[in-house]
């Protein structure tokens, strides 16, 4: 089953004092997100990320196109309660403590007393905000903030996970906490929805991507598919060669770098590597390594942006 | 139930502000006043502390209505929080009245607070309470009746304005709605026809707020007339209604970008 579907999803806003200007954030988002998956929204700032998270939400309107999670819409509350939502930079009511606020969250869920008690506790603990528990929110940095709002889009044990920008403003020790929850909860089978401009977090935790860049999809795939498909080179290490054996090598190396007694080659063809590994072998130089050289997500993603960057100002060239 | 989490967690965060506990304690510090003036001459003693008193409840509880009702919506749209609590299955609609209940509330146990100086006061003054002073309760039902309407009209705004705008509308249409039998009465005498159609459906329209104020009458040791206490109840539920309807209206169709 479809945890969320989006079609066709197009936002346009109006601007000016007439309402007259028209700015099209979101352009025909056609998206599929498998239940138990980490999906990964990627794009620059200004992408149209949060915006395509404000609609799913509601808290803007779609000017056409249908969200549908868990095959309803957002409309029917039944959905409403197996899902949660982490803004981007949020905002909290900082005259409460976490366990207050966590306590209201949670009766807005329905949660009876004792559950709303023992989840909290266990969520602050687990969120390393247990010293803080009962200090009031307007006293907590940056990242307990954050801290915090994974605590409450965690509150009713969803079944659909949305975080906008949820390592925005924690230091190494908070990521690395973050990841695991999102790991945590891909082992839980939950479905877990996050957009990211750091591309490092969804290569690690994602099992799908889309990329978005100007509210147009760029792509959208698996990321071992992605990441499989890129292998653009192989890579092999030689330990002290000699002169000889480095320039019969030049001719199939794409590039070749030396560091200490250690020469790095490059070789993009296939029919190249094997070549060069006799030459290699017939020569008895040391082989230290030999690997793949696959193309990150980052590529992955410049690709798929700068294409659209291309495109952009070919059209921008011909006006 | 959800209406409800919303109305105390409103009615809590009320509490916690500081200007309303200012407001309140210069209140009664009015009220305690009030014994003083009515030194000034002899024999209206009571009707001055009556009068002073009571006024005091209302001027103070629509300072309250005002200062706590134009940040119901506006303070949630501007810090965010708004984003947290509508992802939730929070119905919109639920959002607007349970803002509303629970400044309600507030307003209720502020009053009460005032209504209880008042009558510390009056005992003071008079050195007993009697069945006789139990009218004055009737005045301060009204006052409760106005200060709900005045929320009304500082949530509408809330939702549409920014604070400051929504503090001098809401504020201007309760002064316009002091004076509405004036705007009746022009209408009435002025010889265009137009004039007295606007006159008349802004008569209508806006808040009629004259006819809630008995201080001057139980000043006096009379009592409320019971066409009052029906005529007023209704229209207060009716225009409340109105106003929370057009509140829900706007906020349902309100974009948070």
């Amino acid at each position: 089953m479809l945890a969320l579907e989006t079609t066709d999803l197009t936002k346009d806003y109006r601007l000016g004092f007439w309402r007259n200007r028209v700015k099209r954030a979101l352009e025909g988002l056609n998206l599929s997100v498998e239940a138990g998956e980490v999906f990964g929204l990627l794009g620059p700032n200004g992408a149209g990320k949060t915006t395509t998270l404000k609609l799913i939400f509601r808290l803007i309107f779609p000017t056409s196109g249908t969200v549908r999670i868990f095959g309803k819409p957002l409309d029917d509350h039944s959905v409403r309660s197996r899902v949660s939502y982490l803004p981007e930079n949020p905002a909290f009511y900082d005259h409460l403590s976490a366990q207050e606020f966590l306590n209201y969250v949670a009766s807005l869920f329905g949660l009876p007393a004792a559950e709303r008690r023992r989840r909290s506790g266990e969520l602050i603990d687990q969120l390393g905000l247990s010293a803080s528990r009962n200090v009031q929110l307007r006293k907590y940095s940056k990242g307990m903030i954050q801290r915090l709002g994974i605590a409450q889009a965690l509150i009713n044990d969803p079944d659909l996970v949305f975080l906008d920008e949820p390592m925005s403003g924690l230091d190494p020790l908070g990521r690395r906490e973050v990841r695991e929850v999102i790991l945590r909860l891909k082992e839980r089978k939950k479905t877990v929805f996050f957009s990211t401009h750091i591309l490092s977090d969804a290569e690690t935790l994602c099992d799908r991507v889309a990329v978005l860049n100007h509210g147009r999809l760029q792509g959208c795939g698996e990321l071992t598919a992605i990441l499989r498909l890129g292998v653009t080179a192989t890579e092999l290490v030689l330990e002290a060669p000699s002169a000889e054996v480095t320039a019969a090598l030049v001719p199939y190396a794409s590039s070749m770098i030396r560091t200490g007694e250690r020469v790095r080659l490059e070789i993009a063809e296939e029919s190249k590597v094997e070549r060069s590994l006799e030459i290699i072998l017939q020569r008895k130089a040391k082989l230290i390594s030999m690997n793949p050289v696959k193309r990150s997500l980052e590529d992955y993603f410049l690709q798929k942006v700068g294409a659209e960057e291309v495109e952009k100002s070919g059209r921008s060239a011909d006006l | 139930m959800r209406v409800l989490t919303i109305a105390i967690h409103t009615f809590k965060e009320s509490v916690r502000q500081k200007v309303l506990y200012n407001l309140v304690a210069f209140a009664l510090l009015l009220i305690g006043a009030s014994i003083l003036f009515g030194s000034i001459s002899v024999g209206v003693e009571q009707i001055i502390l009556i009068t002073l008193g009571l006024t005091s409840v209302s001027v103070f509880g629509l300072l309250i209505a005002i200062f706590i009702g134009i940040d119901l919506v506006s303070k949630e749209i501007e810090r965010r929080t708004l984003y947290n609590i509508l992802s939730k299955p929070v119905r919109r609609v639920e959002f607007v009245l349970g803002k509303y209940l629970g400044l309600l509330l507030t307003l209720l146990v502020n009053t009460a607070i005032m209504t209880v100086g008042f009558y510390g006061a009056l005992y003071y003054q008079e050195g007993r309470l009697g069945r006789d002073d139990l009218v004055f309760l009737g005045a301060v039902y009204f006052i409760l009746l106005q200060l709900a309407m005045v929320v009304g009209l500082a949530l509408v705004f809330s939702c549409i304005s920014t604070p400051v705008l929504s503090a001098v509308y809401t504020f201007c249409l309760f002064v316009i709605g002091n004076f509405s039998a004036d705007l009746r009465t022009f209408g009435e005498q002025t010889q265009s026809a137009l004039v007295g159609t606007v006159c008349s459906a802004l008569y209508y329209a806006l808040p009629n707020f004259a006819t809630f104020n008995v201080i001057s009458l139980v000043a006096h040791a009379q009592s409320i007339p019971a066409y009052l206490w029906v005529g007023n109840s209704f229209y207060a539920l009716l225009y409340i209604t109105m106003l929370l309807a057009l509140a829900v209206l706007i906020f349902e169709e309100r974009e948070f970008r």
